[in-house]
């Protein structure tokens, strides 16, 4: 009996915990967007600068999706097949945005494409600024996403069975047509899951591209940064509005690649 | 074609990753080592990092202790029905799709000083947005699935045939959870803590809303590298930035290390 009635109160301190530290907060987040009403609500992400930064996340973000599937399959093929020096050592090394600070993330990124640093002078030499336009969000969001496609595709091109692409082979297919007939439709799922996290951290990003964006309102101002800005100016309500445009459009993404996950399993 | 597709791979790394953590190297040594000493040992520096230090121990405790009876409850809890199952696994992985921004935002909101809850807590002498406990509950928010994340998968693969077994031989849930349960998820743990730690030093977006970043009392070693570039104040900013990517490459080698360690052991199975 008091084995049973033990268990009860960690159910119910779990469950709780779970209510006070996700379901509520997200919820507040909502509410607040939504507390004087559709209009208002409306009101404050068409406003000019509010709609011009969603729209540039969006656009940056949908961008830094595409490149990075195709840089992230890329690579994570020449980590996967190719077996040469330092591929070890590289490996680990693709996780290093993951575990830096975003802050130090734009510090670096800052420096490296200042006017400053050799790197800098040499662009600029060419008449080419990649500092405070949107080149430089599009660098930086590169930058923070470049682990996910890669981390994600990685584990299936090493669970191909290699059968299958021989049997391309023998059956006269050239190296090119097996790839996109054969391998790339097998890792397809992968790239898809990993190209949806990307976008939902492009989304998100704040520490790095807040740093190297130069935040013009309406030019280079991206939402997580507007939305800061209102927070600064104790507009709590507009903050909160372009918040729940956000966080829909990530949830959304996240439940697809939940869902997709799933489905992929369940064809294996 | 091989050779081609390695250097470019090679070249495109060096280009994202290297370089720019090359500069800040660069950076913090540009007036030599004396300087980049001095400027970390600044009492903001100091101050900084001891804030840093202190959210990282609570929050790393916290999420092990809930992430390890949560994730226990997920897998082998029978009284979540199964329509409840699904919803509680997006939720874990909730804080992954909203912005830090808007997790500070959130605390604020709830806990901000015209809330209920915040005048509730401001009563009791307890102030939570620009102090501490804020961004501790930001942090938490932030790294909350890390460790179920991590634990989740394993518990699902082992199912429940040893537990039982241990079980059904007399052993009581606690011992049966220390002796059985443990030692398979424990290295799981261990990385699971591995990211929280990483994260949450790292943690920028969702503490600088909640915290203030007040100079000397609420500024953690992330918000003063980002105050120190905005104020162009750079080889102070330099130095604190190298310290915690120095932190970060040690990290991914203990990472690294645990995934050796965890082939190695499925190897010798």
């Amino acid at each position: 009996m008091k084995e049973l009635s033990s268990r009860l109160a960690l159910r119910s301190i779990l469950v709780s915990y779970l209510f006070i530290l996700v379901i509520m907060p997200i919820s507040a987040v909502y509410l607040k967007g939504f507390s004087l009403g559709w209009d208002p609500f409306w009101k404050e992400i068409t406003g000019i600068i509010a709609w011009k930064a969603i729209i540039l996340t969006l656009k940056l973000s949908i961008l830094t999706t595409f490149i990075q599937a195709f840089l992230g399959t890329f690579i994570a093929f020449v980590l996967v097949r190719y077996k040469f020096w330092g591929r070890r050592w590289l490996n680990s090394l693709i996780d290093l945005p993951f575990s830096l600070p975003t802050a130090v993330s734009g510090l670096m990124l800052l420096t490296l494409l200042g006017p400053t640093s050799p790197f800098g002078k040499w662009l600029e030499s060419f008449g080419i600024s990649l500092l405070y336009n949107e080149s430089a969000i599009v660098i930086g969001m590169i930058f923070i996403t470049l682990p996910f496609v890669i981390r994600t595709v990685q584990p299936m091109i090493e669970q191909l069975d290699p059968f299958e692409e021989q049997a391309s082979f023998i059956l006269g297919a050239g190296k090119a047509f097996t790839f996109f007939k054969i391998t790339l439709p097998a890792v397809f799922p992968g790239i898809i899951a990993g190209s949806m996290l990307t976008f939902s951290r492009s989304l998100a990003e704040f520490g790095a591209i807040s740093l190297i964006s130069g935040n013009l309102p309406g030019k280079t101002q991206v939402a997580s940064v507007y939305i800061y800005g209102e927070i600064e100016n104790y507009n709590t309500q507009g903050a909160a509005a372009v918040s729940v445009v956000l966080i829909t459009f990530s949830l959304v993404v996240l439940l697809l690649a939940n869902f997709l996950q799933k489905w992929k399993g369940r064809t294996i | 074609m091989r050779r081609l597709f390695i250097s470019m791979t090679i070249l495109i790394l060096f280009l994202i990753l290297f370089l720019p953590f090359l500069s800040i190297v660069l950076g913090a040594f540009d007036q030599g080592a004396d300087a980049f000493l001095v400027a970390l040992q600044r009492p903001e520096s100091l101050h900084a990092l001891k804030v840093s230090f202190i959210i990282v121990m609570i929050v790393v405790v916290i999420n092990t202790i809930i992430g390890i009876l949560l994730s226990i409850e997920m897998i082998r809890g029978t009284w979540i029905s199964r329509w409840l199952r699904p919803l509680i696994n997006v939720l874990v992985d909730l804080p992954f799709a909203v912005s830090p921004i808007i997790g500070g935002l959130m605390i604020i909101l709830l806990f901000g000083p015209n809330t209920v809850m915040g005048m509730f807590f401001e009563n009791a002498g307890i102030k939570i947005v620009f102090a501490l406990p804020g961004m501790v509950l930001a942090t938490i928010f932030v790294t909350f699935p890390l460790v179920i994340r991590e634990i989740v998968p394993i518990l699902e693969e082992l199912g429940m045939t040893y537990e039982e077994a241990s079980a059904s031989l007399g052993a009581g849930p606690l011992r049966t959870f220390f002796l059985v349960t443990w030692p398979s998820i424990r290295w799981a743990i261990y990385n699971g803590i591995i990211l929280t730690i990483a994260r949450s030093v790292g943690e920028f977006g969702a503490v600088l809303v909640v915290s203030g970043n007040i100079l000397n009392q609420t500024q953690t070693a992330t918000t003063l590298v980002y105050q120190d570039s905005v104020d162009f104040n750079m080889i102070a900013a330099y130095s604190v930035a190298l310290l915690l990517g120095l932190f970060s490459i040690t990290v991914l080698l203990i990472l690294d290390w645990l995934k050796k360690r965890k082939e190695d052991q499925l190897n010798a199975h």
